[in-house]
């Protein structure tokens, strides 16, 4: 069953074409990597996704419902059922660790405040930071930051999570650290996932599927142990990071 | 050369004042609707109000002591003393106070608004709103919105009394003029009218204050210097339609 669908979408800024005709198909439960390099246009494709921004051409569909349709209402219900960790954190600087993952639960004022406060402690436990309730964002490192973030976009339910640069700016043990959430998260609520990035190996651990995008287009990679073979030049020159390939 | 760059401000001007009157319109409707929160106004109105309250005050009280120092000794020596309490009453309820109150707030309040929500919007902040489904003029326009309608007009009744006050010092101990002829015209020339016309160009003020220092705020990108910009700008454009925005409302409320 398709999840997301992207259909023949256009994005130019100043005229810059920045996305060129994209279309893809996520299906659910499925998490796609979409790889690139910086300024490519994968931000802005997560964007157009959650309907921060309009194409300049095509549709995208979440789950058969239009999110690029004009009407603001209908995007924002549809935005709901999407989740989106950004690549700053994109916590609430005034509120603390135990309010920034209540938000988007108290705006929807469905629940009670014994209920929200439940929820808030479930979702900090998955992302290993009970204990950091009431902690302010300031006080706590990027990782944290990260998952936190996490928590807050999973409070909400979603049936769809939006990665953008998930581990990029932090160290190694960290960045294994939110992939393995990532990777553990998704597969236990059968979350249908976009992972937007250009960290290979956080690629290669959380991406069922992975995509390049490459001038505006995309590529198809296939899953992680295609890509790592692809014989395709762009493909291999990003995975290898532009220079030969070291062998045993 | 000349004519496009006239024409290209002219433009972005006008753009800009399209969306301000876009944001006082959704903030407008998020009020009636019943979208914000009471306790984020209170906060506000602390933050805005009683803490400005000692700058605000200074200031109002040394404009009062510098226009008596300005106007007494020429009235004294016309033979016209007695009309200084009159006269300061009038320019401090009517002009002084309010204009120069807006201006202090928007040094203070509007470059922080500006400044606040401009680093919100540059770090994601705005957008992780819009990504749980919120709206930001719910949460950051509304409450500043209504903090700064209620408390410029109580920061200029304070601003009409301190700066009468501070003319009066200088009128009396200064330059020599009766107390009492003071207080005496300026009672029997101030209208009720000169005091609420004042107040109610505060609210408009006020308005314009908060929804130019949202307006940049939420438009900020690129940075640290985006929101440096944002902050300028707020500033610079606040300060213009303050003083544009006086002069009509002036000419509405006092011409007879």
């Amino acid at each position: 069953m398709t999840m997301i669908k992207i259909n023949n979408i256009y994005k130019h800024f100043n005229g810059k074409h920045v996305l060129d005709g994209v279309s893809l198909e996520v299906a659910k439960g499925e998490t796609v990597a979409i790889i690139g390099p910086s300024g490519c246009g994968k931000s802005t494709l997560l964007r157009l996704i959650i309907g921060f921004n309009m194409p300049n051409g095509g549709q995208i569909y979440i789950d058969g419902h239009e999110i690029t349709s004009p009407d603001e209402e209908k995007r924002v219900a549809i935005r709901r059922r999407i989740g989106m960790v950004f690549q700053s954190s994109a916590l609430f600087s005034s509120l603390s660790v135990f309010e920034n993952v209540a938000f988007g639960l108290r705006e929807q004022a469905l629940l009670t405040e014994r209920e929200i406060s439940e929820k808030v402690h479930e979702k900090l436990s998955w992302v290993g930071l009970s204990s950091s309730a009431k902690l302010m964002p300031e006080e706590l490192s990027g990782g944290m930051q990260k998952r936190v973030s996490l928590a807050r976009a999973l409070a909400n339910q979603p049936e769809i999570l939006l990665y953008d640069e998930p581990t990029t700016g932090l160290d190694p043990i960290m960045s294994t650290s939110i992939e393995n959430l990532i990777k553990e998260l998704d597969h236990k609520l059968g979350i249908t996932a976009i992972v937007v990035t250009h960290q290979m190996h956080t690629v290669y651990q959380v991406a069922d599927r992975i995509l390049m995008l490459h001038q505006g287009k995309i590529i198809e990679a296939g899953n992680p142990t295609e890509t790592q073979e692809s014989q395709n030049p762009i493909i291999r020159e990003f995975v290898t990071g532009g220079g030969k390939e070291i062998k045993e | 050369m000349l004519f496009e760059t006239v024409g290209t401000l002219a433009i972005q001007s006008l753009h800009d004042m399209g969306g301000v009157l876009l944001l006082a319109r959704d903030t407008i409707l998020s009020i009636f609707r019943g979208r914000f929160h009471w306790k984020e106004v209170f906060s506000q109105m602390v933050r805005i109000g009683v803490e400005s309250l000692p700058a605000s005050m200074v200031a109002a009280a040394f404009i009062g002591m510098v226009f008596s120092v300005q106007i007494a000794s020429e009235f004294v020596r016309f033979g016209a003393g007695q009309m200084v309490g009159a006269v300061m009453a009038i320019a401090v309820s009517r002009e002084l106070a309010p204009v120069l109150t807006a201006v202090i707030i928007s040094g203070r309040v509007g470059a922080a608004i500006a400044a606040e929500i401009g680093t919100m919007s540059v770090t994601e902040q705005i957008d992780a709103m819009y990504a749980m489904g919120s709206n930001p003029v719910k949460h950051l326009v509304v409450p500043r919105f209504f903090a700064l309608t209620t408390m410029l007009p109580i920061l200029t009744l304070f601003a009409d009394f301190i700066g009468f006050i501070g003319g009066y010092l200088v009128a009396v101990y200064l330059v020599g003029i009766n107390p009492i002829g003071y207080v005496d015209t300026a009672a029997s020339y101030v209208d009720f009218s000169d005091i609420t016309g004042g107040l109610i160009k505060a609210i408009f003020l006020g308005m314009i204050i908060a929804l130019v220092g949202c307006y940049r705020g939420l438009r900020a990108h690129g940075g640290a210097r985006g929101v440096g910009e944002a902050t300028t700008h707020a500033v610079v454009q606040s300060l213009i339609l303050i003083f544009v925005t006086n002069y009509f409302l002036s000419i509405i409320l006092f011409k007879r």
